[in-house]
Order: C-alpha cells, then structure tokens, then sequence
C-alpha cells in the first residue's frame, strides 16, 4: 500500500516547523517517527497535502531533569524512554509504558510526542500520562502553553492541539518512590490493549474504556475515604463507556477494567 | 521529486525519490536489492525488517526520504566482500533457523539488531526481542536456537541458560 502523494518539508528548528504550519495550514501534518501517521496514510485514513519532518530537529528531542519534573522532548523515541536511567530511576511507569509498545523495531521508531498527538484511546502512552499526571508542551504561533494529560485528550484520536501547533514536550512528575502498577491485557504480542490499566499513587487511569484514556474516578475517591484495594477496585468501571468488538463486549471489558485496576494498585507490572 | 542521500549496505547512493516512496520499494524495486520482503505491509510482520544507522526498522512504515544522510543495511549487506557470512546468518544456517525462509531476512536483521543491544540475551529476551518478526511456519524453536548460538559465538560465552516458564511468546 502506497500513501498518496504530498509534498514533504524538512524543519531544521520548532520555529521553521511552525512557520511551515501556518504556510500550509490543515492540509499539512507534522512527520516525526511516521508509527501512527504513516500506516494510515497507506490506507487513505490521512491524506494530509503536506508533510512536515520534524525529526532532525535537535531542541526537540532528549531527557532532561527540570526542578521536581522530568522533560521529555516530542520527538524522543520509545526506546530512548524505555531505556533512560533518568526515567527507571524517577518515573519507571513510564519506562515500562514505553517498553510495551509494539515491538523493538517500532520503539526505534515511534516517538513519544507522536503517540500522544495521536490520541489513541486504547494506546500505552496516553493511558500512562494521565496515570502519572503529566502535562503537554505546547508550541503555537503565539508562544508555549501547557496542558495537563487531564485536559489533552477530548476524543478518540483527538487532542487539544491546534492545527498550527506543535507538541513540543513532556512533562512527568519525579517520583521514583511513589508506588505504581501497569496492567495491559492482549490477546497477542504487539496488541493494543483490550483493557489497560495504570496506578501512580492513588491516581488510577483506564485504556480502552471509552473514546479517550480515562481516569477511574470513583476507584480514587474510595482509595482517599480509605478503601481497601480491593473495595476500590471494583469501583473501576463506574463512569466508563467501553466500545465493543469480536475481542471483548462492553460486560466484558468492565471486568477486565476491575480486576486489571486491582492489580495494577497491587503494584503489578505485566 | 526529492534528492535523497544515503549509505546502503556500505555502498554512498543519490537518488530522486517521490517523497511517499516507502523504504521497502526504494531498496527492492529502485536498488534491486530483494532480501528484505514484503509482508504483511502493515508494521506488524517484521518481513521487512532493515538496519537504519544500526538499528532494526520495519522499512515498509519508513519513507525513503526519512533515510535521507542515513545509512540503512539489509541482509546482503551482512555478507562480507568474499561472500562470507555474518555471525548471525551462519547461526541461521547451522541452527536450520528457518523453513520456507520467507521472514528469515527479517528475523536475521531483527536478531543483528537485539544482540548489537544485548549481547547475552536470555531465551525469554531473544524471543521478546523478536515478537516484532512472524514465522508463518511457526518454526520459532530453531530460530530462537540459532540467536543463541550467534550470541554464544560472539560472545565467545554460554548466554544465561533460561528456559520460559510461561511458554511461547515470539
């Protein structure tokens, strides 16, 4: 399968990225690692007029330890994330977040911003953010904003970038000592998760229950009034509006979203 | 058209590309080089799999342009000037790492990869590393044995000896 032509465009700089933005519009898409653009262009679900590459642009890439948070640059691949002492040492959640997307030859690919900015309801990335309570980056024409994981994804496959702008960071807390717990169930390797589960202290956030990472509100309200974990656990699915498929009906993944919560504030990675 | 330059297999190469020419097409069709195959074309069988600066791709999910003054190898270029093979191909061979041989390309650059990464990998790593890479034949056994074998060789020491306690996961 073969994308659609475009034409493309190498940005040496997050200002000469965004000037080609505003030169080009909504018919141009950002190019980093290409993991989620790339696969649907093939198959005509994007056919952005433009691509911009942003890959080779140094300032927006690489791991770095800012006061009490860690800033991650857009386009800073899964394996850089899943290997970096920085973030097994002071975020390991997001390490291991990082090390069960797809397979190597992907993590050697796909970038953190990418996946974000690609807003997958079911994907590792987003679900981990929202765990953590991280926040987003923010380039635009009119400077840098911030934006928790809380407020950045409005749907699926939908986030609160702008057209114009550019995700140019990530911030995650330093918290190397809280407890935390990531639970995602496939049928197969390389699967996106039926449901995914993660815990960072007493925030708990769902994969795959609804048309964007969600966080397990009533779970955490009981954990705060003193809940046992298993109490709060089967609070997980309150709220949730799962989607169904020939993998997993809507009972079916409310299950799985309480025992996977349980685990996952058990502190179990798997 | 965009002027891409790159090093393949060793070798400097300028070409004009479109720029939504995959990886994969500009090695098989515009270099002719054919080891690497086309497989499932959706990132998810590892047929394809290429070193870019050292490090396993699925080429079929990177565009030629994305190469640009990068160096990309493929299975031929593992082979030596005088036809010798690499460590890891040779494994293959004397492991019997393959069956209708349609993913060993793949599986072989996968497996260059991880070791350059891990250089004693355990059973339960080797086949992690390789959960990228399907063998329709489901012949992963001898696959697995062969990565082993190259990792001792180079190594030039036994690998931490693991066997899986939860089975097959490649």
């Amino acid at each position: 399968m073969i994308p659609a032509s475009f034409d493309y465009e190498v940005a040496d700089s997050a200002a000469h990225a965004l000037s080609l933005l505003a030169e080009h519009g909504e018919d141009a898409k950002l190019l980093a690692g290409g993991h989620s653009l790339l696969p649907m262009m093939k198959v005509r679900l994007a056919q952005p007029a433009v691509l911009i590459d942003i890959a080779r642009i140094a300032e927006l890439s690489g791991i770095r330890v800012e006061g009490d948070e860690i800033v991650i640059g857009a386009t800073t691949r899964h394996a850089d994330v899943a290997e970096s002492e920085v973030l097994k040492a002071e975020a390991p959640l997001l390490a291991y977040a990082a090390l069960q997307i797809g397979d190597p030859q992907i993590r050697h690919r796909g970038t953190i911003g990418g996946s974000l900015a690609h807003a997958d309801p079911s994907a590792d990335l987003p679900m981990a953010l929202l765990a953590l309570g991280g926040s987003v980056e923010i380039t635009g024409p009119s400077g840098v904003r911030a934006v928790g994981a809380d407020d950045f994804f409005v749907g699926p496959f939908e986030s609160a970038l702008g057209p114009d702008e550019l995700l140019s960071a990530v911030r995650v807390p330093r918290g190397g000592s809280v407890p935390w717990g990531y639970q995602k169930f496939v049928r197969r390797a390389n699967d996106w998760a039926i449901v995914g589960a993660a815990a960072y202290g007493g925030r708990v956030a769902l994969a795959s229950m609804g048309g964007t990472p969600l966080r397990a509100t009533a779970t955490e309200e009981a954990l705060r009034s003193g809940a046992s974990v298993a109490e709060a656990a089967r609070l997980a699915a309150e709220g949730t509006s799962p989607g169904y498929d020939f993998h997993a009906d809507v009972d079916y993944r409310q299950h799985l979203a309480r025992v996977l919560v349980r685990r996952a504030l058990e502190g179990k990675a798997g | 058209m965009t002027e891409i330059k790159l090093t393949v297999n060793g070798v400097a190469r300028s070409d004009e590309v479109e720029p939504r020419l995959l990886l994969i097409h500009y090695l098989r069709e515009t270099l002719g080089l054919r080891a690497a195959n086309v497989g499932c074309d959706t990132t998810s069988c590892g047929a394809c799999t290429v070193l870019l600066d050292g490090e396993s791709v699925k080429s079929c999910t990177v565009l030629a342009v994305q190469a640009n003054d990068r160096s990309v190898t493929t299975a031929e270029g593992l082979v030596a000037q005088d036809g010798t093979m690499s460590t890891v191909q040779q494994a293959f061979r004397e492991n019997h790492g393959l069956q209708c041989g349609f993913c060993t390309p793949g599986m072989v650059m996968a497996a260059t990869s991880l070791l350059a990464e891990n250089p004693h990998p355990t059973e339960q790593e080797v086949r992690e590393g390789l959960e990228g890479n399907f063998c329709r034949c489901t012949g992963y056994h001898n696959i697995v044995q062969s990565v082993l074998s190259a990792a001792d060789k180079l190594s030039g020491s036994s690998p931490a000896a693991e066997v899986p306690a939860n089975g097959v996961t490649a």
